[in-house]
């Protein structure tokens, strides 16, 4: 796809992500979700390699999800990319569905892994990516997509200081670096400090951009490793992006849109 | 995987964790798939001679077990037979919820492996004991719980989770000079109880290194004119109710005899079983107290509890 074709998809995905949480009548990550429109726009528009019809092809890119709750973002980039058709994407948090407020590993649907808990997908993205180079597939690459809130999870750097040591330069990390988490700015709750120099100094290729910014996502996503390191883009985001009222503001990290601000909102959507 | 007695002896002078150690280096001529994992424990895991002949199937994912059982499920997910080992509680708790996710909810195929649980480690103390092991990993949907009663068992569970598609936690105890419980070969099966010794008197259900200091009590209680059956019952879970529903039937004071915590292992997961069932025997747990033990000499430990033969033996008849 072209730059113009993303930052449509990226619009289209920002309408279809509230009305899905609309639908579902209930809370949903709402923030959280919006400040990775773009990163899933480029994602599963351009960089990665999938086979809807072969969801267990070798050569396929892994995805991780690690920042489980994000799934909004997620369950429209498979909706878009054909994983997931409209009928499945509207049993969206009904009882006994595949689609839940966290991904259920679901290869068919296109979740490679169970996520919801915190910390746990660096981890097995190592694990992935160190399988895939011992069998010799250096096709495939492997990305995962965190928060910044999720970096206080002391596993995140258990499995960061690995992926140095591995050498795992087929792993790409995606920090949605949006400022705020559950209980309020991440500077209050639990200062990350310099977050870029933490990863660097923990052995990674370390790429900061604005995580709104389709070109520079591009770029950096597109990247093939040949330094013996992982990369990670810290992705400087604002949380609720796009829709005024939601933008900063916390009380749309977890929250139910109401026929007046669904309207509101998508109103703005569509200027 | 046949055994034999000579076998056995020999694995029983290196213990319990050297034996580990052998099986995964026996294992790895036949797997292609294998990667055997850990935390900075590949030395105490008995694993150095498998890092130095196939240092590509051997990972050290440093001190860090919460990340290793992640790892491990990467490398699952991609088609690897996994083991991971380390001691009982940095397994059980300290990753004890990348176990939920990673081998319970998502049901990957990793084995992990404690080494030293129950009170083995002697005088490293409460920090390394696997008192409640067994009972946090019962309770996981899709685990598969596995303590064996000797070093020939742990190389048949080694070979028979290699086979098996499924999570595992492999619970060793006994230390170096662990007992020889099986003489010759015989038919393992995950989930299926062997009865070592048959008897009419009372019923022992017995895992793990308690199955030797039963059938020490048997012979005990036997010279008295006590006949007494003894049941390996070396997977926790799934349990084997077929077996149990024979010991039901028979109608005779069921003991239960591990070591671990009375409270949610062995002894808690047959009386779950059997206090279902209209007039069925008694349940009596022998195992370790609710409390946080004492720290000497594993034999010292074992003796200060009531754990070995003739302790055993005079417990049951001080009950029946």
């Amino acid at each position: 796809m072209n730059n113009n074709e993303l930052t449509l998809l990226a619009k289209k995905s920002r309408v279809q992500l509230l009305e899905l949480a609309f639908k579902s009548d209930g809370p949903s990550h709402l923030g959280g979700g919006l400040s990775m429109v773009e990163i899933f726009t480029v994602l599963y528009g351009d960089i990665l390699n999938y086979d809807i019809k072969n969801p267990e092809w070798e050569k396929r890119d892994r995805f991780i999800l690690s920042k489980g709750h994000g799934v909004l973002p997620f369950f429209i980039a498979l909706h878009n990319a054909g994983f997931i058709s409209q009928d499945v994407l509207h049993t969206y948090k009904k009882n006994e569905s595949d689609l839940i407020s966290h991904p259920v590993m679901n290869l068919e649907l296109g979740m490679e892994s169970s996520n919801g808990s915190l910390g746990h997908g660096l981890s097995m993205a190592v694990g992935i990516s160190l399988a895939l180079k011992k069998r010799n597939n250096f096709e495939s690459r492997v990305f995962v997509v965190m928060g910044d809130g999720e970096c206080n999870e002391g596993s995140v750097w258990e499995a960061s200081m690995s992926a140095a040591h591995f050498k795992l330069d087929n792993l790409i990390a995606i920090v949605d670096y949006n400022k705020l988490q559950s209980d309020g700015n991440s500077e209050t709750v639990m200062d990350i400090g310099l977050l870029e120099k933490k990863w660097e100094s923990f052995g990674w290729d370390v790429i900061s951009l604005d995580g709104h910014d389709i070109v520079a996502l591009n770029d950096a996503l597109s990247h093939r490793g040949n330094n013996m390191k992982p990369r990670v883009i810290v992705a400087n985001t604002t949380k609720g992006k796009g829709v005024s009222f939601m933008e900063n503001n916390n009380t749309w990290h977890h929250n139910r849109l109401t026929q007046t601000t669904f309207e509101q909102a998508i109103a703005e959507l569509n200027l | 995987m046949k055994i034999t007695g000579k076998e056995n002896k020999q694995w029983s002078r290196l213990g319990s964790r050297a034996t580990y150690g052998q099986a995964i280096l026996m294992l790895a001529e036949k797997s292609e798939n294998l990667m055997v994992l850990s935390a900075d424990l590949g030395n105490s895991s008995g694993l150095d001679r498998f890092k130095a002949t196939y240092p590509d199937k051997f990972l050290n994912i440093g001190i860090a077990e919460q990340n290793m059982i992640g790892v491990a499920a990467g490398l699952a997910k991609e088609g690897s037979v996994v083991f991971a080992s380390s001691f009982a509680p940095f397994i059980t708790m300290r990753a004890a919820e990348q176990v939920r996710m990673n081998m319970g909810y998502m049901d990957l195929n990793i084995k992990t492996v404690a080494i030293g649980s129950g009170v083995s480690m002697s005088f490293l103390g409460n920090s390394h004991f696997g008192l409640e092991d067994a009972a946090i990993m019962r309770s996981i949907p899709n685990m598969t719980v596995v303590s064996p009663a000797d070093c020939a068992e742990i190389v048949k569970t080694v070979f028979a989770a290699a086979e098996y598609p499924h999570p595992m936690y492999i619970r060793l105890t006994g230390a170096v000079g662990f007992p020889v419980v099986y003489e010759d070969d015989y038919d393992f099966q995950i989930g299926k109880a062997v009865e070592i010794k048959s008897g009419t008197d009372v019923s022992i259900v017995a895992t793990g290194s308690m199955v030797y200091e039963s059938l020490e009590a048997a012979k005990i209680l036997q010279e008295e004119g006590i006949s007494v059956s003894v049941l390996n019952m070396h997977t926790i879970k799934p349990l084997d109710t077929k077996a149990l529903d024979i010991l039901i039937s028979k109608g005779k004071t069921i003991f239960t005899i591990e070591e671990h915590s009375i409270t949610g292992g062995l002894g808690s997961a047959v009386a779950e079983y059997i206090s279902s069932i209209p007039n069925s025997p008694v349940v009596n747990r022998i195992g370790l107290p609710d409390e946080f033990v004492i720290t000497a000499e594993y034999r010292y430990i074992l003796e200060k509890y009531g754990l070995v033969g003739s302790q055993i033996a005079n417990t049951i008849k001080q009950k029946i």
